[in-house]
Order: structure tokens, then sequence, then C-alpha cells
């Protein structure tokens, strides 16, 4: 199963297995990590589950014109930056590892 | 170890409790439902409700289990005791509170009409509502929808797109005529007419007529007859705070909160669309949206594990129909002026209100960025220059004044 680590603001780390499937927003729901709102769900509507991709991007496809467009306002965004709910995981993600900012609302 | 009470299971309420566990509270804490069903996203309900991912829990099952939060569904709570600090159930028992938070949200408002009970008749809040609505629309019956409003008109737009006959009858001169600015309103309704739904502006609705104890047309003041198999009631809704009013807390038309989520006893908090709270404008407000619910979840659980208070956010609430994504944030005011940026035909545009050159809300459609950049011009006081603004060949940042 594909394993993400996720690095908090108060520097805490998880390291979580995560679904086939499931995308990084869905694993730290589910395993109530601070940091990741998710207001609208995972509908790419609401920039509150951004994250900088530290390690393993290669495994996610990239951005839609509208994951880049809400990124580019979002607070504290860097090159790595990505909403997590559009990072959907397979069995070929494995080292992945995000920090989760602590200006998502 | 401070015991915390939550009455109702909607998104205010089960956010409530997963983020107490995020801030570390280790006493009990009991969330009460009426409806049977874990708690649940409630915007698929007008926006896929024709698909097959209608129920999407907002949390697992297990989550329930492993953060130690209990789950009492179908057990309504019918009594507040302040002085014995304790609820009581339609079941009799009592369950005793350090704090207890009011989440109980709206209703449907009901239409006073002769015929709203005919079966066919339906309103939607919950996702036995919107079963029925779905089978209303797998049936291809043609439907009635009294309001135009946000909900009314995202099920226009799915009813729509399923090949369903739909007329939107709408009492005010315009559809969304209280809650987006009347250039808004006039592109969706456009929108909408192209699409093939039947909208009536002025019209209002004298009594529902039936066969059988069905529905089978709705009756307007000046005698227009609408044949239809299907009425769907969306002319708002109205806050669930007879608990609240029955245990004397202040309330006007929804429980009185501060921006600390405190209502007039110190034990008691409530959030989400129940409340009216201040937005920092002076006037005490009424928000339904999901953000407003979760700034309100964050703000109670500060004042329950005596954290800093949270940071005021920009109100913003989404909007889907048909083709269009809107994003609207800030409240727009009666009689903005508007800077238009994109092209409404095109069905991708953002309409930026501002008071002076400063931004106070954002209407938009299909433009994330813009949507993203005016949120934060509204919670910055941003003045913008409304020429540069206007031409999108401009990017958003240099249409700031500095």
């Amino acid at each position: 199963m594909p394993k993400v680590t996720y690095e908090l603001p108060d520097g805490a780390s998880h390291a979580l297995d995560v679904p086939s499937g499931q995308s990084v927003m869905d694993g730290s729901v589910r395993n109530n990590l601070p940091g990741i709102v998710a207001e609208c769900g995972g509908s790419c509507s609401c920039a509150t589950c951004h994250v900088f991709v530290e390690e393993g991007a290669s495994c996610f496809d990239e951005p839609t014109d509208e994951e880049r467009d809400l990124l580019e306002y979002a607070e504290g965004v860097r090159p790595n930056s990505r909403l997590s709910c559009q990072l959907i995981l397979t069995e070929d993600c494995q080292g992945v590892r995000v920090t989760v900012p602590d200006t998502n609302g | 170890m401070t015991r915390v009470l939550v009455v109702g299971a909607g998104h205010a309420g089960a956010t409530l409790a997963g983020l107490l566990r995020q801030a570390g509270h280790r006493g009990p804490v009991e969330l009460f439902g009426d409806e049977v069903d874990l708690p649940y996203h409630r915007p698929p309900l007008s926006k896929k409700f024709a698909e097959g991912d209608l129920e999407q829990w907002l949390r697992p099952a297990e989550f329930y289990r492993e953060q130690d939060i209990t789950v009492r569904l179908g057990e309504h709570v019918v009594g507040i005791d302040r002085d014995g600090r304790r609820v009581r159930t339609g079941s009799g028992d009592f369950h005793s509170y350090d704090h207890l938070v009011l989440a109980t949200g709206a209703e449907p408002r009901a239409l006073p009409v002769p015929g709203a009970e005919l079966s066919g008749v339906v309103s939607l809040r919950t996702l036995s509502d919107a079963r029925i609505l779905r089978k209303c629309v797998e049936e291809r019956r043609a439907l009635v929808i009294v309001g135009g409003g946000y909900i009314g008109l995202e099920v226009a737009a799915v009813a729509r797109s399923c090949g369903v006959a739909v007329t939107v009858v709408e009492r005010e001169e315009r559809v969304l005529g209280r809650v987006a600015s009347a250039r808004l309103s006039e592109i969706l309704a456009a929108h909408h007419r192209e699409q093939g739904t039947h909208i009536l502006n002025g019209a209002e609705v004298t009594r529902i007529d039936g066969a059988d104890g069905r529905v089978r047309a709705v009756v307007l003041e000046d005698g227009t007859q609408i044949p239809c198999e299907a009425v769907l009631i969306g002319v708002g809704a109205v806050p669930r705070d007879r608990l609240a009013v029955d245990a004397g807390l202040v309330c006007a038309q929804g429980i009185v909160v501060d921006e600390h989520a405190r209502t007039s006893d110190p034990r008691i908090l409530a959030i989400g669309d129940v409340t009216r709270r201040p937005l920092g404008t002076g006037a005490l407000v009424r928000l339904e949206s999901i953000p407003s619910a979760t700034e309100q979840a964050k703000q109670a659980v500060a004042t329950i594990t005596g954290a800093a208070p949270v940071a005021a956010e920009v109100p913003w609430f989404w909007s889907d129909q048909f083709d269009l994504k809107l994003k609207i944030a800030g409240l727009v005011p009666p009689t903005p002026h508007t800077v238009v940026r994109g092209d409404p035909a095109a069905g991708r545009f953002a309409l930026f209100h501002h008071h002076g050159g400063t931004i106070t809300a954002v209407e938009s459609a299909n433009s994330p960025a813009e949507f993203m950049a005016g949120k934060k011009f509204i919670a910055s006081r941003t003045r913008i220059d409304p020429a540069r603004l206007a031409d999108s060949s401009v990017p958003l940042r240099d249409a700031v004044v500095h």
C-alpha cells in the first residue's frame, strides 16, 4: 500500500498507509491530522488542502489549470505547492513526503 | 475531564468533534444527530444528486472509534437543563456536559399553500430528501422549483442536464435576489434559459393541485397552471433554534453568538447555520455555508480548550451550475460598484464589487485565480484601479494601488 509521510507545522511527522485511489488529502482527513482543512471535500474548489510536495512528486499527474490558478494566489505558495485533494495515490507511490503549511485557514 | 456534548451531526458538529481531538482535548466528546446516517457532505445533495456518489461521508465510521468520539445517531435532544448542565433526549435519558455545543443547523422553510403536503412535493436538506429528488429525475418527471436561490438553481441545472423539463418560479423580479448582485443574477438567468430552464419572475404560487394524492400542477396567483409531476420547494431555510429558545438563550431568528462561538450562557456554544454571528460590520449575520461552519468550529475549539482566538476569515461559498463553477467571497452590497473582468458570454468571468476602489466582494465563474486574489483583496482591504482590473491582459497583481 502507498505510504505518505506528512510533516506537520508543529514539527511532528506521521508516516501513514493511504490506499491506492485515495488522495493525500484523504489520508490526512481520515487520520485527523491538523493543517489540511479540506472544506470543499476534495472538489478542487477551496485551496484549504495546500501542501508542499518534498519527495515523490513524479508519481502524480501534472496540476490542471484550475489547480494552478487556485494555487497562484494561495498563502505562502512555493514551486512545489500542490492541492493535496488532487494528489491521487497509486501503487507506484512509495516515498511520498509532503509538508503541511500552517496557512490553510 | 471536560465533557463536551455536541447537538447536531452536520458539517459544523462533526468538524468540531474532529478538531477538538486535533487540539489535544482528551475528555469525552459525544455527538448527537437526529438522522440515522453518519455525518455527510451536503453539497452533493443539490449538485450531484442525479449521480451515484450521493452518499459522501465526512469521515469513515472507524474515524469516530479511533478518535474516541461517541456518535449517537437517531437520538433527539429535546431539552437543555442549564442549571444541571445536562441535556434530555427523546427517550428520557439525561447526558451531562461541561461544554454544550449547539450545531442544529437549519431546516427548509415551508411554503404555506394548499397542496404542499401532496406526494411529489419535496424540500432538500437531507440525504433522504436527495434520494427522493433523484428518483424524480430518474423518472423524468416534469419538475417545478419554487424559489430561485442557489440550491433551487443547482437542482434546476442538474435536472435540465438529465433532460427533465424544469420551471423555476421566483417571487422576486430576479433570481438570487437576496444573495447575488443584479449582474450575476442576470448572467445566470440567461445561462439557465439557454439550457432550457423556464424561469418565471415576479410569480407567486397560490396552491398546488393534485389527483389521487399526487401533485399534478402548480397554480400561480394570476391563474397560470404549470403541469408537473414533482415540485421542489426551495424558498430558504430557517434556523433550528428551538432548543436554545426553550432554554432561554438569546436568539434572534438564530442563536446569537459572539466571535468566539459563545452564546449568552458561558457553558453553551453554538456554530453553523443555526447561529447569527458578528462579521465585523456591526450587524449580526446568519451565514449558511460550510466555510462559515468550519470557521465557527475552530472558534468553539479555541474557546473550549483555552487556545488563542482564531483570526477572522472572509466569508465565501461555492455553487456549480451547468458548466459554471461559481465561487463567491465577501458580502455583496445592495448597490455595488462593479468591475467586470473576463467575458460573461464565454462563461469565464469575475465581478469585483468595490467601495471607493476597495474590494468588498467578488463573484466569479470558472476563474479560480480571480476568486483567490479577490478573497485576499477583501481580507487586506486592498485598493484597486478599476480600469486596470477590468483589463484581463493586466495581471491581477498589477491592478493593486500601492
